[in-house]
């Protein structure tokens, strides 16, 4: 006991020296973040190339469980907050704004012309004109489709240029009599179907009216709203039976047995598929159908972002970080480890990877604009209850009127007209 | 002499004082760190609902630490009122407190038929509890597979049936009895173990008179057995209501409240409301947990003023 007593001692005399040393010769820039393994060593090296660059200032990383920081960070930016803290671009920093948590950093957008480098982000990263957020990845949204299942039912399977909704709708019927599941989801957690849904409303009236009914401007029974309903009840009878019942990463499993064609999902999916046993030659990318004609193509790219915390104990070391994440080569490292796509434009991606090109060419080509998706663009309240309300219309079709009456009550008392 | 009487007079008081704060300080003494507990723990958190539930606040403080929410008085609970979620909610929590009682019959004839003395009678009976001692949590996981679409026992068993396989837990009108019926499995062998040790203290003569007067079967069972399992029978159902009402890991584990809410519980839904990732509505959270409260209230008093009365009649 006393000598384990005794070596704790030491031990903890130990690390206190050695942080002071640190505290003593180097300035300390503190960051709390939430990443998994592969991304946790990207950050690492992105520190590491930004410390051989200012060997004056030393990063400190505090890395949370991606579960726990949800509620973590709601503590430490008021009770201990560090200089810089992640979080999500859009709607869901707007509370941290709002209640002066998150700092204005507009100046390290106009100091380093990010407004250009990283023009796509822009309206996802401003609140009332200034600046709040550095977005350094993103990841797209689209269809996912087997080509075994494909073979399996007889159907061509869609080139470059995609399908168009008729001809979509037109294999569904094939899939089905060939016994497969169209389109498959898992949507236990309620997020795959707003996935599903977006891109409807996306097609059938554009990023505006998506922007709009997200933030409450539009009604629910209102005919543009009954359009995208109309279209989702064309895909209905061929969704997954007992999706509700089904965890997305066990839809994964329904989709790479051949049992379900397409998947509507993001790119951090085709890892799981992978896992699952697909490759490059039986697994296919293509962007969501054009359902209205003529209406500019947009597309869901959920942004991940850095933001300097109104507590910052170093906020100018910690701008320079900023700064460098927001950078062109920063970035490209970091996304090329992680498998994603890095917002800056003048960044590059691995050609090797059909999904990562493919999501580079189809944002890029977004004229539309870029959706962060439903749960990020609208309330958090507001998204959970519209979540319900695509989840049960996908169970309950028949329940329409009563779905869209009750989104429009939740609509008049979250957004008072 | 005068000062002889003063000093005898003198003596007892001390001693009396010192009596008396025995009889009256020591109790408080002895009960200060419960009270002390208790206050901290359970009243003060009670109070703090209350009132938080009369505001709307977001969970946030802002960097001078000032709280950040709004007064909005009744607001709150006149909203409850057109609330469906909440609606759904609340019938949901009726429908786990009828079902769960079924916990008590179905206990008592399992703790019957294993009140016997035959070979390898411990081995049955440690095996009828052990769901009791496993998590809630991995109840509800074992559940969840035994219900799960495709690959599930149940479903194959009800697509072996019907032909057609039925996911409960996809089913809006299906999902809170299925979920149900995973909370009384474990609920059903506490409720056993609860009348198994009730039946060893059935007095063996009483037994054995009513007997010689020709008592048997269900008259045995509903005129003399059972009036001796009633300190039993009154745990388990105070168990069994408070099981019932507080039943949140279960919904959690197995359907998160889906689909589309259809199996959330009241204590689920403050839980979505005030603390999960899309409500963070501290005030509304609150006054679901007001009503939850008020609930539980009816139940808790019922069994106070019972216990009450037990005491005094004594």
């Amino acid at each position: 006991m006393v000598h384990k007593k005794a070596g704790a001692l030491a031990l903890a005399a130990a690390l206190m020296l050695s942080t002071s040393a640190f505290a003593q010769d180097k300035r300390v820039v503190t960051w709390n973040a939430d990443y998994d393994p592969i991304p946790l060593a990207a950050t690492e090296a992105l520190i590491a190339d930004f410390e051989a660059a200012n060997p004056e200032i030393d990063v400190q990383l505090t890395n949370f469980d991606h579960e726990g920081y949800k509620n973590a960070i709601r503590n430490f930016l008021t009770a201990d907050p560090p200089d810089l803290a992640n979080w999500y671009a859009a709607n869901r920093m707007r509370p941290f704004v709002e209640a002066g948590l998150f700092a204005d950093i507009s100046d390290v957008w106009a100091n380093n012309g990010l407004t250009e480098s990283l023009a796509s982000s822009v309206l996802s990263s401003t609140i009332d004109g200034k600046q709040y957020a550095i977005p350094y990845t993103y990841y797209q949204w689209g269809i996912y489709y087997n080509r075994d299942a494909y073979a399996a039912a007889g159907v061509t399977p869609p080139g470059p240029e995609g399908v168009s909704w008729a001809d979509f709708l037109a294999n569904c019927e094939k899939f089905k009599a060939a016994g497969i599941d169209c389109v498959t989801t898992g949507s236990v957690a309620k997020w795959p179907v707003a996935g599903i849904f977006d891109y409807l409303s996306l097609r059938t009236n554009g990023y505006q009216f998506h922007a709009d009914l997200a933030g409450g401007k539009i009604s629910w029974t209102s005919p543009e709203a009954r359009a995208v309903f109309a279209e989702f009840g064309k895909l209905q009878p061929f969704v997954t039976e007992n999706h509700a019942a089904i965890d997305w990463q066990d839809a994964a499993a329904i989709f790479t047995q051949g049992k379900a064609a397409h998947y509507v999902m993001g790119n951090f999916a085709v890892g799981v598929f992978k896992e699952g046993g697909m490759t490059n030659d039986n697994l296919g990318f293509m962007v969501f159908p054009e359902i209205t004609p003529g209406i500019a193509r947009a597309e869901e790219a959920p942004t991940d972002t850095v933001h300097l915390t109104s507590g910052a104990q170093n906020p100018d070391d910690a701008k320079l970080l900023l700064a460098y994440i927001a950078s062109a080569e920063a970035q490209t490292k970091w996304n090329a480890a992680v498998g994603q796509l890095p917002t800056n434009s003048g960044s590059t991606v691995d050609a090797a990877d059909p999904f990562l090109s493919a999501g580079f060419a189809s944002l890029s080509s977004a004229t539309g604009g870029i959706a962060q998706f439903w749960d990020r663009d609208a309330d958090a309240e507001y998204a959970s209850l519209g979540m319900d309300g695509f989840q049960q219309f996908l169970v309950q079709p028949e329940e329409l009127e009563a779905i869209l009456e009750r989104l429009e009550q939740a609509r008049l008392r979250l957004f008072p007209q | 002499m005068a000062n002889a009487t003063d000093t005898v007079a003198a003596a007892p008081m001390p001693r009396a004082a010192s009596r008396w704060n025995q009889r009256k300080l020591a109790p408080w003494l002895f009960l200060a760190p419960g009270l002390f507990m208790f206050a901290v723990y359970v009243l003060w958190p009670i109070v703090q609902s209350i009132s938080l539930s009369f505001y709307d606040w977001n969970g946030l403080y802002n960097r001078d630490g000032e709280f950040t929410g709004r007064f909005i008085g009744l607001q709150n609970y006149r909203e409850l009122g057109t609330d469906p979620a909440f609606e759904v909610s609340l019938w949901n929590n009726l429908k786990w407190l009828v079902l769960y009682m079924l916990a008590l019959p179905i206990g008592l004839f399992l703790s019957i038929f294993l009140n016997q003395t035959v070979r390898g009678i411990r081995l049955y009976k440690s095996l009828f509890f052990f769901p009791f001692v496993i998590s809630q949590v991995v109840v509800g996981l074992i559940f969840a597979w035994f219900y799960a679409p495709n690959f599930g026992l149940f479903y194959l068993l009800t697509e072996w049936i019907t032909g057609d396989g039925t996911a409960i837990l996809a089913d809006p009108d299906l999902v809170t009895y299925g979920i149900i019926a995973a909370g009384l499995w474990p609920q059903i062998a506490y409720v056993m173990i609860l009348y198994l040790t009730g039946l060893n203290n059935v007095a063996p003569d009483q037994i054995e008179a009513a007997r010689l007067d020709g008592a048997k079967g269900w008259k045995m069972l509903w005129y003399v057995v059972l009036p001796q399992l009633r300190p039993a029978t009154f745990i388990a159902v105070i168990v069994t209501v408070i099981g019932a009402l507080r039943s949140f890991d279960l919904v959690s584990i197995m359907t998160s409240g889906g689909p589309f809410g259809s199996s959330r519980v009241l204590s689920f839904y403050m839980y979505e409301m005030a603390l999960g990732e899309i409500g963070l509505r501290m005030g509304y959270g609150a006054a679901i947990a007001v009503v939850l409260f008020a609930i539980m209230m009816i139940f808790i008093s019922g069994f106070i003023w019972k216990m009450w009365r037990d005491e005094t009649q004594r």
